[in-house]
């Protein structure tokens, strides 16, 4: 059956439907048991997308290679793990307020959303996909309508992610235009065959490239980033730090490697340019932050620079690299808002970097664990931030990029001083108030998974390495 | 010989130490058995580490008892680890400070004693491992991660100013050490896998290794240190605690030199000669400019600390003169150093436990109370000064021999720092130990205790040892040293022969 590759999608957009009825009759109560049902399910989803033969499905419109296994792979261990941490806070007693029962399935449409533009093999499913997570996203910012920062976060997000789909649109229909194809497949052929010498498909590439460079949050189409970190609930901000991150740097490789790779010198110049300016911009801009939400937005726009580095290699190698570095970045972002969850006093939710001080003697497991994940957010071996920055860093170098890929490291020293600056708060401050103790089990549960896949990379690179090779591979053979 | 992984156990013996520690140390008697965990492991690693000197053959001058383990077999990264006449001693080196340390903090580190002999362990694998890597990257990965250790130690243990000195200490490194990174990947890009040993046999073209042995030296200069990016360590050594500054300028700063002779030199000869010029210069800066602000100061081991950059300015001096005798004064020199400024922080330390001050003009006539104390510290004086008989005498004569080859005037204004050293390290002495005992407080203080007198006898036996009879270092360190001078610049490949000639005579007659 011609659709057999995409089942997956479909059981997970039929046990969607199904929730939302659950969860309209139950009301608010049923939240946590749905969000443990969310996680349950794109596990469940997964697996059987494992079982599924690979291949194009709906004529063509989607595909599903090992591309997409990795990045839905990544997608659902980011969305599960979040859907679980935000259901800690519909703990009773919990002093920020119910949580909605809409939020675990808006998670639920929104992962959808990321598994079909990972999958997309035309210019259509693409923008289908990618809306279907942006609308959900939308939602999910401002879902505290009580809370006046959550509603303006979601309606800038929503102002600038619209401008930004405008825009992929528009880049969308000038490659059609002058490709006169939508289809992945075909637009390959076609700007092969006449590489660089269409100035409209040029022109189309750079709308496309800056639509996806505001979904990725790369600098200079980063500005929602801080805001939106800042504004949205804390869970919610970690969903959108984890899954959308992967999905869509997943899907930038897709389109620039796949249909668009005849164009490779024309657009590798362009992701050059995001990246240098990302990882600059992520290292100067989070410098002087006093929130932590805010510091880690600035973070993730240092990282995501740090990855395209690898897609500006244009290569096979750079793919890969980019991959792995998205998989590390996953869990070491995980971890970090594991922590930042946990951080209440008095039952609130506090998100002050001060606020951490002496949580060495008062959180002694917690401080040690997100020590580990900020040195290896600083790039320091021998914990796997390095790796990847080591992945991304040979891809460069190899196709001549050394003044990128100097600027990356420099801009990462710079960075380092963000980090380790956390950590001398930690470490080196005394306590003045401490946090409420200890940390709920779901959240230490993520935090000890994430920190011990950061920590044990440098012994066992195993499946993240090589099943991100044989998904490079895959996508440079065609 | 046996087919014991010993280096794997050496490097990560420590390692399993901490963790233990970190796992096992609970309830009342956490701190003690921190404390004897740390001493057990470190001293069982010393032992191997003795074993590993003992299987070693003097006589072959490249790698031995090497291990490889697969890694990144996609780059051909691969673990591996080997030593030679070079690395060994600086093993050795690291694994005699080790438990010197530990003992050091025994009473005087009183706060999160579990934590600290963790990091303390952690420290020591990355530094073994460090001198054992013949992979870039390992060699890299320890390199880099002994900034983790060593930054929580000083801003977690240090004094008041600590988490300035930390942040210095680490960003300073850092920044040198990332272009070192792109420098690796680079030749891994080039050689096409990660081996030391591939990459020494690799003619890298003269061009890229201008570029790849700046891209180093920006990395070790830091590490050595040389002026002027120096000016890290006096603050990093003032705020660490004693064992932290004994490790620091025992070991750490042994690092740079041993990056210098394990990369430098083999892998960019052409590049190295280039340089030397630049490299003499900054020596020589090095030597006058911090032995005259050594004379200024007021504080001891700030005072220790200039000392330190003054002596690591014969190391580069030494291993830039790319002879055999500059290039064995070099490590000498730094095996001398690594051991004589750690025993003159020990001998700090024992007066700070004491008194918590580590001004000069507090103290004065010690030898009245502490006779003991003042002959042991009078031997690491003289030791530092290189008084012939004792360890620094051997190295600093060896880089000025060496130093004179290459170039008279160089050796001459280098010549000059050794009257310096003479001087402040001669009025420290005097300033500490002699005079009248004026400050009331220190009428009562004691002398060394029995755990302070089991520190500081190795290291004197030690001293006194590569002082009267170096050929038992010596006669290791010369293959090592003539197999990496093997490649040496082409520029000076015509001169090399006879310069080896006048080396051998003179060690003869040194002997």
């Amino acid at each position: 059956m011609a659709a057999m590759p995409l089942l997956p999608e479909i059981l997970l957009a039929c046990a969607g439907l199904i929730f939302l009825m659950i969860g309209v009759f139950m009301g608010d109560r049923s939240a946590k048991p749905l969000a443990y049902a969310v996680a349950a399910t794109l596990v469940a989803v997964f697996l059987i997308g494992l079982m599924m033969p690979a291949g194009p499905a709906f004529g063509g419109l989607f595909i599903s290679d090992k591309l997409a296994t990795f990045a839905k792979a990544l997608i659902v261990v980011g969305a599960a793990a979040t859907a679980v941490m935000a259901a800690a806070r519909a703990t009773p007693g919990d002093g920020s307020g119910a949580v909605r029962f809409e939020q675990p399935v808006l998670m639920l449409f929104a992962a959808l959303g990321m598994m079909l533009m990972v999958s997309a093999n035309d210019l259509i499913s693409l923008y289908m996909g990618l809306e279907l997570q942006s609308l959900s996203l939308y939602v999910l910012a401002a879902i505290r309508r009580d809370s006046l920062r959550a509603t303006e976060a979601g309606l800038k997000y929503f102002v600038l992610g619209a401008l930004s789909s405008g825009m992929l649109l528009y880049g969308c229909s000038l490659i059609y235009g002058y490709t006169g194809y939508t289809g992945f497949d075909m637009i390959a052929e076609q700007v092969l065959a006449a590489p660089d010498t269409n100035i409209g498909l040029i022109v189309g590439l750079v709308f496309l490239i800056a639509g996806l460079a505001f979904k990725v949050s790369a600098a200079p189409f980063h500005m929602w980033t801080p805001d939106v970190y800042e504004g949205a609930d804390t869970p919610i901000t970690a969903f959108f730090a984890a899954a959308p991150k992967a999905a869509a740097l997943a899907l930038f490789a897709r389109v620039m490697a796949d249909p668009l790779l005849g164009a490779a010198e024309s657009w590798s110049q362009v992701v050059a340019m995001l990246a240098g300016i990302s990882v600059v911009v992520g290292a100067f801009g989070a410098l002087a932050q006093r929130n932590i939400k805010r510091l880690l937005a600035y973070s993730s726009i240092g990282h995501v620079g740090f990855a395209l580095i690898g897609l500006a290699a244009a290569s096979e190698i750079g793919v890969r690299g980019l991959l792995i570095y998205t998989a590390i970045y996953l869990f070491m972002n995980l971890a970090a808002f594991a922590c930042v969850l946990a951080m209440r006093r008095d039952g609130d939710a506090v998100e002050n970097i001060d606020d951490l001080a002496g949580a060495s003697r008062t959180h002694p497991a917690m401080a040690l664990a997100l020590a580990a994940i900020l040195f290896s957010m600083a790039g320091i071996p021998p914990l796997a931030g390095f790796f990847g920055k080591l992945y991304v860093l040979q891809a460069a170098v190899e196709a001549h990029l050394y003044i990128l890929a100097v600027v990356g490291v420099l801009a990462s020293v710079v960075s380092c001083f963000y980090y380790i600056r956390l950590i001398k708060v930690m470490y080196f401050d005394e306590a003045s108030d401490p946090l409420d103790g200890p940390m709920p089990r779901d959240l230490g549960m993520v935090l000890g998974v994430a920190t011990i896949v950061i920590l044990l990379f440098i012994v066992l690179p195993g499946p993240i390495v090589s099943e991100a090779t044989a998904a490079a591979q895959q996508l440079f053979q065609n | 010989m046996s087919g014991a992984p010993l280096l794997t156990l050496i490097t990560f013996g420590p390692l399993v130490g901490a963790l233990m520690i970190m796992l096992f140390a609970r309830g009342d008697e956490k701190a003690s058995n921190a404390r004897w965990v740390a001493l057990w492991a470190s001293s069982f690693v010393f032992l191997v580490s003795l074993l590993v000197w003992a299987q070693f053959d003097p006589t072959n001058p490249g790698f031995q008892m090497k291990e490889t383990y697969e890694w990144f077999p996609e780059f051909n990264i691969a673990f591996r680890l080997g030593v030679d006449g070079i690395s060994i001693y600086f093993i050795l080196l690291s694994t005699f400070l080790t438990p010197i340390c530990i003992l050091a903090s025994w009473t005087s580190v009183d706060k999160r004693v579990s934590e600290y002999m963790a990091a303390f362990l952690a420290l020591e694998t990355f530094m073994v491992g460090m001198f054992c890597a013949l992979d870039m990257i390992a060699f890299y990965v320890f390199f880099e991660g002994v900034l983790i250790p060593m930054f929580l130690i000083i801003g977690v243990w240090g004094g008041a100013r600590r988490i300035y000195a930390s942040f210095k200490f680490f960003l300073y490194t850092l920044l040198g050490s990332v272009l070192m990174l792109v420098a690796i990947i680079a030749m891994i890009v080039q050689v096409g896998g990660s081996s030391i040993e591939e990459a020494m046999l690799f003619d890298f073209d003269p061009e890229l290794q201008i570029w790849l042995w700046l891209a180093f030296f920006a990395s070790f200069s830091v590490k050595m240190p040389m002026w002027p990016v120096h000016t890290w360590l006096p603050d990093a050594h003032v705020e660490a605690p004693t064992a932290g500054s004994v490790i620091l300028a025992g070991v750490l700063l042994k690092m740079g030199g041993y990056g210098f002779l394990r990369f430098s030199l083999p892998m960019f000869p052409d590049a190295s000669a280039y340089f030397s010029d630049m490299v003499y210069a900054l020596s020589i800066v090095a030597i006058v400019y911090t032995s005259l602000v050594a004379l200024a100061q007021e504080d001891m081991k700030k005072l220790i600390a200039y000392s330190s950059v003054a002596h690591m300015g014969y190391v580069t001096l030494g291993i830039f003169t790319g002879n055999a005798q500059g290039v064995e004064g070099a490590v000498f020199q730094m095996l001398s150093h690594g051991i004589v400024s750690a025993a003159l922080f020990l001998c700090v330390g024992v007066v700070y436990d004491r008194m918590h001050t580590r001004e000069i003009s507090r103290y004065g006539g010690l030898v009245h109370r502490m006779p003991k104390y003042a002959a042991v510290m009078m031997i690491f004086t003289m030791a530092s000064v290189g008084l012939p008989g004792t360890s620094g005498f051997i190295g600093e004569f060896l880089v000025l021999a060496g130093a004179f080859l290459a170039n008279t005037w160089v050796a001459a204004l280098a010549a000059t720092g050794l009257i310096l050293g003479a001087a402040y390290m001669l009025m420290l002495y005097r300033r500490v130990i002699f005079g009248k005992l004026e400050h009331d407080d220190l009428k009562s203080i004691s002398d060394l205790t029995w755990r302070e007198a089991a520190i500081f006898t190795p290291l004197v036996i030690l001293v006194l040892w590569m002082g009267i009879y170096p050929a038992s270092f010596l006669d290791g360190i010369q293959p090592a040293v003539a197999e990496v001078l093997s490649r040496a610049p082409v520029s000076t490949a015509s001169s090399l022969q006879d310069i080896g000639d006048q080396a051998r005579s003179l060690l003869a007659s040194l002997r």
